[in-house]
Formats: structure tokens, C-alpha cells, sequence
């Protein structure tokens, strides 16, 4: 058996590394994108191998999901004709070698270091934690109890990415496909259902297992993405939602800080939350991030902000 | 009865696998994209079919079982949607399927047909 | 036993996920690799699949049931999105000639 998890963690490792030089080193920029929606696939299983599936979710809904759909959709804006880029020039060469060898020399530091650290980690300190969070699973009491303000931090970005993006200037308009397909409503009439059940069961789950806000909204953004794609969803584009959106866009955060400031009044401590409220407020807090990232994703998929 | 399920599981899960060596067996040799298409969205699905059934035999519980047949069941909704999704626009966009008795030097194929 | 006969089976498709990896290097044509992608896609959740029963896991089901839901968005938007580029100039089609 232990031969076996050698065997199969040698050809995960091999895998991961092969499509990972295929996606960098590919000539055709198309190739390079399925290369590395196929890395983050193996990624996935690489994370369960590491006994980590919460990572596994996350990286499943947004490298698998929202990445590619985000990495095909840039790659339909692209003018075609310019594929060949990957091409490296005879002065180039020796920079190339040193740029590789300055690789390998951190990765073998980093791996070193990582070595060096205390084995066991913080989980036997989470775990002696966990009565005080309000919550049964010790990824979900990490993100939104003990380190609330590092997840607030996050949903922050995310929204300052999407202003970013939004400041680009109107939304582009789709690219009608090449011909007609009605498989195309079929398809997201029969998977609509289930983008909003499989978040809700991860919502639901993230109390006590694997799962929680970050996958449930992803997954739900990528709903959003196929509405988006089959044009579905024009509400988005109009002028009077925008308001309606903008708010849309904030509560996670707003709910998040909230929290935060409420905890303060209560207790004097910024993001303490008070034991007896807390399994309420951590899932209204999960719904509301879950959301807002959910419309967050299917923002950046806009390209630039609507109503305009 | 329950030996017996494990058993029926066992079978259902080699003969998944095989199903899967078969499809890739297709995407290897098989010459033009249409072609293709089949070899991965009946084969590849066949075999996490009955390896999902097989699964499913052996599950503790009920909902378990559920959740393996509703795996099966999206992915076979993504990929025979999908697969005329490919088609079709395959088709829009100018590549032709592989004809027996045409010559074969049309854009997709990979080698040359016999005389 | 069991854990024996899926390690083996888990295994041996994700060697066959190889044959995907070798299939997008080769193309020819973007809808190959697209293929390639999907097949890769149903492997990873087969091996899932059987890695949740040897680990006794059940959390990784539903990492096979994102990565179920997810292949048919990847899918609607290389149609929708991607290969309509094609179509832009039919002259060059670079993607979709021989190698």
C-alpha cells in the first residue's frame, strides 16, 4: 500500500510538473490556456493527497471554474495572429539558464525551510480553541472567528479588484457564437437548480466539515458566468440596477465589518465575537460573503462596469 | 446480500475503469475531432457510470448513493450537452468530418489514408 | 482489499489522464484540447472518487461534485466566448491547422 501512495504521488508530481512547463513553455496561447486548467485540476487532487480538502474545494471552484472561464474568455478578446510568442532569442538564452537556476535555488531553499518548521503546526492549538468559536469545523473557526480580520482583509480586495476592473470602462459586449446552439439555454436551465442547491449545501456543511463561503460563492459565481454566457441575465447591464448592484456588491463587507464593530460594543475587542451569538452570526456572515463574492466574480466577468 | 453488493461493486468499478482505457485508447488513435468527440463522451461516461454505480453499491447510506448518481448524472448533462456544442461549432467553423472514401488530406486528419 | 484494488484503479487513471496532457500538446484543432481538458476533468473525478473511499473522506465527493458542475461552465465558454475567434478571420485559422 505504501508503495502504491509513492507510486501514485510520483505520477501526481510528474503530471503537475509536465503540464506546468506545457502551459509556460507552449507556443499557442490557447494551449497554454487548457494546459493550465488541466494544472489546476491535478492541483486539486495534489491538495487532497496533502490531506487538505477545504484547499481541494477551493481550488476545484475557482482555479477550475472561475480562473478558466475568466483565462477563455480574455483569450476570445485577443486579436488572433500573434500566437507565437513563446520564442526565445540566442542573447536571450543565458538569462534563461540563470533565471532557472535562480528558480531551482528557491525552490530547494523554500523547501528547506518549510523542512524546518515545527511539525505538528497550529492544529492542536485550534483544535483546544474550537469551544470557544461557535463553530465545529477548524478551517471555518480559522477564517471567520480567529482570524476574522485576515478573511475581512480578503473580501476588501476582492472588491477593490473589482472597482480596478470596473474603472476600464464600459462592459464589453459578447461575442455572438459561431453558429446557432440551442443546447446552450438547455444546458443552463438544467444546471440553474443546481448552482443554487450544491452552494447552499456547502454553506451548510462549512458549520462542521469542509466547505464554507469562499467555495459556495465561487461555485454560485460561476453560475452567474453561465448566466452571463447565455445572456440570461440583461438586468445587469441596465442603468437602474446599478445602485442596486454597487450595494449588492458591498454587503458581504459591510456585514463583515458590522460584525466586527458590533463585536467591539459588546466585548472592547475588535472582531470578538460574543460565544452565544456566534453560530448565528458566523452563518449570516457566511451568507453574505458567499454572495457578495458570488457577484463579485460575475463582476469581473463584465469586464467593465454596466450602466453606463 | 451485502457480500454479494461489495462484489457486484468490485465488477461494476474494474469494468469502469476499462470503459476509461478504452476512451483514452480513442483519444489517441482516432483521426479527426467527431471522432473523438464519441470516444470521450461515451466511453469516458460509461466508465464513470458504472464506476459511480459501483460505488454507490457499496455506499453506508443512502444519500452517499445519491451523491455519486448526481455526479454521474451532471457530468452527463455537461458532456453530451458539450459534445454538440463542440460539434456544431466545430462544423460552423469549417472543419470537416472524415469521409471513408474521400482522400484524406482534409485539415483534420493525421495520417494519410491508404491508397 | 478494497483500498488495494482502487489505489491500483486510481492509479491507473490518472495515467490515463496522461493521455489527455499528451493530446493537448498534439491538438490539432483548440476543440481537441478542449476534449482533452473534459477528459482530464472526468479522470480527476473517477480518481476522487476512489481516493474518498480509500481515505474515508467523504469531503472529497463533493470536490468531484464541483468539479462535475464546473466542466459544463468551461465548456459553454469555449463555445460562446473563445472560439467565435475562429470565425473572426477564417483566413489565417492558425488554431485550427496542422501542427
Amino acid at each position: 500500500m505504501r508503495l502504491l501512495a509513492w507510486g501514485f504521488d510520483l505520477l501526481l508530481a510528474a503530471g503537475l510538473l509536465w503540464l506546468a512547463w506545457q502551459a509556460l513553455f507552449t507556443p499557442r496561447r490557447f494551449s497554454a490556456v487548457v494546459n493550465f486548467m488541466a494544472f489546476y485540476l491535478l492541483m486539486a487532487l495534489v491538495w487532497v493527497r496533502l490531506d487538505a480538502p477545504d484547499i481541494a474545494l477551493a481550488e476545484a471552484a475557482i482555479g477550475a471554474g472561475v480562473t478558466g472561464a475568466l483565462l477563455l474568455t480574455a483569450l476570445g478578446r485577443l486579436p488572433a495572429g500573434t500566437s507565437t510568442g513563446a520564442d526565445p532569442r540566442r542573447w536571450q538564452r543565458p538569462l534563461q539558464i540563470l533565471a532557472m537556476a535562480g528558480a531551482a535555488m528557491a525552490a530547494l531553499w523554500l523547501a528547506w525551510a518549510a523542512y524546518q518548521l515545527p511539525r505538528p503546526g497550529l492544529a492542536a492549538e485550534v483544535t483546544a480553541a474550537l469551544d470557544a468559536t461557535g463553530v465545529s469545523h477548524g478551517v471555518t473557526a480559522v477564517l471567520l472567528n480567529l482570524r476574522a480580520f485576515d478573511t475581512f482583509l480578503e473580501i476588501v480586495i476582492m472588491l477593490a479588484a473589482v472597482v480596478l476592473v470596473w474603472s476600464l470602462g464600459p462592459p464589453l459586449r459578447a461575442f455572438a457564437p459561431a453558429t446557432a446552439l440551442p443546447g446552450l439555454p438547455a444546458l443552463s436551465h438544467l444546471l440553474h437548480p443546481l448552482f443554487l442547491l450544491v452552494p447552499a449545501y456547502l454553506l451548510w456543511r462549512g458549520t462542521h466539515a469542509p466547505g464554507g463561503a469562499f467555495p459556495a460563492g465561487a461555485v454560485m459565481g460561476a453560475g452567474g458566468v453561465l448566466l452571463l454566457l447565455t445572456d440570461a441575465a440583461p438586468w445587469i447591464y441596465l442603468r437602474r440596477h446599478r445602485l442596486l448592484l454597487h450595494l449588492l456588491l458591498s454587503s458581504g463587507m459591510a456585514l463583515f465589518l458590522a460584525v466586527a464593530l458590533g463585536g467591539m460594543l459588546m466585548t472592547g475587542t475588535f472582531f470578538a465575537i460574543p460565544l452565544h451569538l456566534a453560530p448565528t452570526l458566523i452563518m449570516a456572515v457566511e451568507v453574505a460573503t458567499g454572495l457578495s463574492i458570488a457577484l463579485m466574480l460575475m463582476a469581473f466577468y463584465l469586464l467593465g462596469e454596466p450602466g453606463q | 446480500m451485502t457480500e454479494a453488493l461489495h462484489w457486484l461493486g468490485y465488477g461494476l468499478v474494474i469494468a469502469g475503469i476499462l470503459f476509461f482505457l478504452a476512451g483514452s485508447l480513442g483519444l489517441l488513435r482516432f483521426p479527426d475531432v467527431f471522432t473523438r468527440l464519441h470516444a470521450l463522451t461515451k466511453a469516458d461516461n460509461l466508465g464513470l457510470g458504472l464506476i459511480c454505480l459501483g460505488l454507490a453499491f457499496q455506499a453506508s447510506g443512502l444519500a452517499e448513493a445519491v451523491k455519486y448518481l448526481l455526479i454521474w448524472l451532471l457530468m452527463l448533462v455537461a458532456s453530451g450537452i458539450g459534445a454538440t456544442l463542440i460539434a456544431s461549432t466545430a462544423l460552423a467553423c469549417g472543419l470537416a468530418p472524415r469521409q471513408a472514401d474521400t482522400p484524406s488530406n482534409t485539415m483534420t486528419s493525421e495520417r494519410p489514408a491508404p491508397k | 482489499m478494497t483500498n488495494y484494488l482502487y489505489a491500483v484503479g486510481a492509479a491507473l487513471l490518472l495515467a490515463n489522464a496522461g493521455v489527455g496532457a499528451w493530446r493537448i500538446l498534439r491538438g490539432p484543432t483548440s476543440a481537441d484540447r478542449m476534449l482533452a481538458a473534459e477528459m482530464i476533468t472526468t479522470s480527476a473525478i473517477a480518481v476522487l472518487l476512489l481516493l474518498s473511499i480509500i481515505s474515508d473522506q467523504s469531503a472529497l465527493v463533493d470536490v468531484a461534485l464541483l468539479f462535475a458542475l464546473l466542466a459544463a461552465v468551461a465548456m459553454a465558454n469555449f463555445v460562446t466566448r473563445t472560439w467565435t475567434l475562429l470565425r473572426d478571420d477564417k483566413d489565417t485559422r492558425e488554431e485550427a491547422g496542422h501542427d
